[in-house]
């Protein structure tokens, strides 16, 4: 660093302090979402068995008619369920 | 008992064959019988690097195809007796790998060396998958930079559920970090990550960190892998990377700046402007 440089020190955080936080939060984020599949997937189906205990829903349409979807807003992560009654129930 | 070692890291022309040349060379040097195999079909490099790119006749998929025996695409390293090259093809078929073959050859390999190293393609596709998935140990190559700190994340996420080891819930794979392309003028200037950052934020034991130098260019347009040159800086750090290893203890090199004078200071050099 020159002289010039150490009398005229901007005060702003350097480009790589700015890497490191835009890489801590990024691989966090993809590390949760990597390991969720699973755990979207068993819900998933033990969401499926309640419901079909108390719904007459075929079991082939079934997957058509419950979603389930986790999605990340800020600093939530929200879950998502979207079920789709057939028309014998209402 | 023969290790099978893949050198990764997701993102493409961090290093990974420099790398994998540079330590296979090192391993044969402490005079390990040492193979390493270049996967990336279609694009084959390795043979370049380790400089035998005029003796390649018959190469994996050949040896995979059965359409060749496996002594026959061995190709012996002029400089070092125990060191050998397993070339790539430069078929397009995508799918001229598949796990089975791929299985069989490494299986014969064991049977003759210490060390397999794996040199695999950019990118998570199957040539990478191949790759890694009979490893025992995995050096993720890392350049200090963002997009190959997230894609070196990826493929540790990868080594932990995909490799035949995950599969079959045996002791994982070993990891080891390899950092490579570090300016420490650059880290010191806050414009770089910095050792401990990627540490940090990959959380894997770090197995070495090899200097931006002049020689890996050298060393590639020659066709010598880098440790051959033992002056240089970069070679230098490879020896050290493969005595850690081997699991010996060796300081970190290469990793500060050199103190300098007063006029120095005040006078930047060129050289370093441009760096």
């Amino acid at each position: 660093m020159s002289l010039i440089d150490l009398l005229f020190r901007k005060n702003k955080p350097s480009s790589a302090s700015t890497a490191k936080e835009r890489l801590q939060i990024i691989i966090s984020h993809e590390r949760t979402r990597q390991s969720q599949p699973d755990l979207i997937n068993q819900m998933q189906a033990e969401i499926l068995s309640v419901i079909a205990k108390y719904l007459d829903i075929p079991s082939d349409k079934i997957q058509d008619q419950v979603k389930v979807d986790v999605e990340r807003r800020g600093e939530h992560s929200v879950l998502e369920l979207n079920i789709t009654l057939p028309d014998s129930c209402t | 008992m023969a290790e099978v070692i893949v050198v990764t890291s997701g993102k493409g022309g961090v290093g990974k064959t420099t790398s994998s040349a540079a330590l296979g060379t090192g391993l044969a040097l402490k005079g390990y019988r040492t193979v390493v195999v270049d996967f990336d079909v279609g694009l084959r490099n390795l043979d370049l690097i380790m400089g035998c790119e005029r003796r390649v006749v018959y190469d994996l998929v050949n040896v995979v195809k059965e359409e060749a025996l496996l002594h026959q695409a061995l190709i012996k390293d002029k400089r070092l007796e125990n060191l050998f090259v397993l070339p790539a093809s430069q078929t397009r078929d995508k799918d001229a790998l598949d796990l089975a073959g791929v299985e069989k050859v490494i299986e014969e390999l064991k049977t003759s060396f210490d060390y397999i190293i794996c040199d695999s393609p950019a990118g998570i596709e199957k040539g990478a998958m191949m790759a890694l998935y009979f490893a025992d140990r995995a050096i993720v190559v890392t350049n200090p930079e963002v997009s190959s700190v997230r894609d070196s994340d990826r493929i540790l996420g990868i080594l932990a559920s995909k490799s035949k080891r995950a599969e079959e819930k045996r002791e994982p794979i070993r990891e080891h970090l390899l950092v490579t392309r570090y300016s420490a003028t650059r880290v010191e200037r806050g414009d770089m990550l910095s050792l401990e950052d990627i540490e940090d934020l990959l959380a894997i034991p770090l197995l070495g960190v090899i200097p931006e130098s002049q020689a890996v260019l050298r060393a590639s347009n020659s066709g010598i892998p880098v440790t051959f040159d033992q002056e240089s800086d970069a070679g230098q750090a490879y020896l050290d990377a493969i005595d850690r290893f081997l699991g010996h203890k060796v300081p970190m090199r290469f990793i500060t700046t050199k103190k300098k004078g007063l006029l120095q200071r005040l006078f930047k050099s060129k050289a370093e402007e441009t760096s």
